[in-house]
């Protein structure tokens, strides 16, 4: 990352402020002599749409898998709503979470949405959302009904509540899988490519469920190839290039003149 | 043909019943609690642990059940410390017992090899969502984890309890009365084998019927999510014809 860009990502927020909705720094990962992440940082506020961009292998995914320790990042700071997640030396040298119950609170504070649902196959819509809510938050069942119920309206999708994922399309089960991220009232919401394993006239749906919730005020950080998002919803836009922050800004600013080559490149690809 | 003799036959063989069932239940019940434990082992990465169940899984599957119940029945009371154990000795100085533990130890690492392979093909995605989501280690896997590693597994689990049903009429070997010792003693009597034998395969083949059924029914309540969603199922198959 250049002088001038961490510049830019620390003028984003005003100095001396740890309350960032989220905030990563300096996060590196490798997987074996392969060096994924090169030491990335970022911060979203309250109310922050981040998109994260970049081409297939350049660590978008294991950027976010390492936010929620999905993956456990070689070093870096993850701070969730000012609170820093803990990391201690393991006995292999190296880290790990200091405390698996600190982990646990500040994941269910960042629900996810994958590419692939992952829904769990063997409850039924309602069930899907209900069981991280009664489990993990220990909320009152009914309660959590009653959201789940108003939760799959917003979505569309409240007519299919009793079925299985099994026996629905990509674009049901994609909102279904957000309505239970939104289950969890979470402070951060990651999405991971959700568009992607869809087909394209269900893609729609998708992205409009997502619109809302940028509309609403949500804090999202979302891995995309949908540019038409990522210009027209994100409040900013990251550019990842091997494993490194290529750009990083304002989407009009980005779309229309783009700061570096890498990126210039990146969109023309995508234009074509 | 002489129906009398039928009957009487299988009057008597069914009597037995009871005792091929209590073999069979506790059999199948112990050797899953062994089941469950060699399957922790060799998935919590324990090294020590790993070896210990695949080296029991090698010598229990890797050799006749019918070995392994004459060596418990008769090999380990060649032992005075067995002899002389207040513990041991009331245990295996009883064929009933014997076979029970024989049939345990064995159908134990049949089971938690089909167990093993249950849990490594819950979707990785699907775990992951569940850590995601914040839910400690236990939590995840009664609730995601072990739902669908159960129902993977209740097909090949449900063979391998049919199999053990077959496997109490070894106990006949030991001289227990089951409905194969009853069977047997019958032949003696009368020299008449294939009217005996005959018999007792319909009541073993009707057990093993009732116990299918059973399990079908189980998978068949657990995996409604395998099936057509209700409106869909009707439009394929409106109402089955031969019903
Ligand atoms: N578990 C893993 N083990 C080894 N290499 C991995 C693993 N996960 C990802 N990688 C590698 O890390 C790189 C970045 O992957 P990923 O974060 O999935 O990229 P993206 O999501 O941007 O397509 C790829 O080269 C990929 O092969
Ligand atoms: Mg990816």
């Amino acid at each position: 990352m250049s002088a001038d860009l961490a510049a830019a990502a620390k003028s984003a927020s005003p100095p001396g402020d740890d309350k960032a909705a989220i905030s990563v720094k300096d996060m590196r990962k490798s997987f074996g002599d392969h060096e994924v992440l090169k030491g990335i940082s970022l911060e979203a506020h309250k109310g922050d749409v981040i998109s994260i961009l970049g081409s297939s292998g350049s660590g978008k995914s294991t950027f976010l898998r390492c936010i929620n320790l999905l993956e456990l990042p070689d070093s870096g700071e993850v701070r969730v709503d000012g609170e820093l997640i803990r990391m201690k030396q393991g006995r292999d040298g190296r880290q790990m979470p200091a405390d698996i119950r600190q982990v646990e609170r500040v994941r269910a504070n960042l629900a996810m949405v994958f590419q692939s649902f992952n829904l769990w196959s063997h409850m039924t819509v309602l069930e899907n959302l209900v069981a991280a809510p009664t489990h993990v938050l220990k909320r009152p069942r009914a309660e959590c009904l009653e959201q789940a119920e108003a939760l799959l309206k917003r979505v569309g999708i409240w007519e299919r509540r009793n079925y299985y994922p099994p026996h629905m399309s990509g674009g049901q089960q994609q909102r279904a899988a957000i309505a239970r991220a939104l289950a969890m009232n979470p402070k951060v919401m990651l999405f991971d490519e959700p568009t992607s394993a869809l087909d394209p006239e269900l893609v729609g749906e998708v992205l409009r469920v997502m619109r809302s919730l940028a509309e609403e005020g949500r804090t999202m950080l979302v891995v995309t190839h949908e540019m038409g998002f990522a210009r027209d919803v994100s409040s900013q836009v990251m550019f990842l290039h091997k494993g490194e922050v290529d750009s990083l800004g304002e989407p009009k600013e980005m779309f229309a003149r783009p700061p570096t080559q890498q990126f210039k490149q990146f969109i023309a690809n995508f234009n074509k | 043909m002489d129906s009398n003799f039928y009957l009487s036959t299988i009057w008597s063989v069914l009597k037995a019943l009871p005792l091929t069932l209590e073999i069979w239940l506790f059999g199948v019940a112990i050797g899953l609690v062994i089941a469950s434990g060699l399957t922790w082992m060799r998935a919590s990465g324990y090294k020590l642990g790993e070896y210990f169940a695949r080296a029991y899984v090698f010598v229990f599957r890797g050799s006749p059940l019918l070995v392994q119940l004459y060596l418990i029945y008769f090999g380990l009371s060649q032992f005075d410390f067995v002899r002389h154990s207040p513990i041991l000795w009331p245990i295996l100085r009883d064929p009933m017992y014997c076979t029970i533990l024989a049939m345990a130890l064995n159908t134990a690492a049949y089971s938690s090899e089909i167990f093993r392979g249950a849990l490594r093909a819950v979707p990785v995605g699907q775990i992951e969502a569940a850590k995601a989501f914040g839910m400690p280690t236990f939590t995840r896997f009664r609730l995601v984890t072990l739902p669908i590693a159960l129902r993977l597994a209740l097909p090949a689990y449900s063979t391998e309890i049919i199999l053990m049903t077959k496997a109490t009429a070894l106990a006949s070997m030991v001289t227990i009365m089951e409905m194969m010792g009853t069977a047997q003693k019958i032949q003696h009597d009368t020299f008449r084998p294939i009217e005996v034998l005959t018999c007792a395969g319909v009541i073993y083949l009707l057990l093993n019927l009732s116990i299918a059924r059973l399990f079908a029914f189980v998978e068949y309540l657990l995996s409604p999510h395998l099936r057509p969603p209700p409106e869909q199922s009707q439009q394929i198959k409106p109402v089955p014809e031969v019903l």
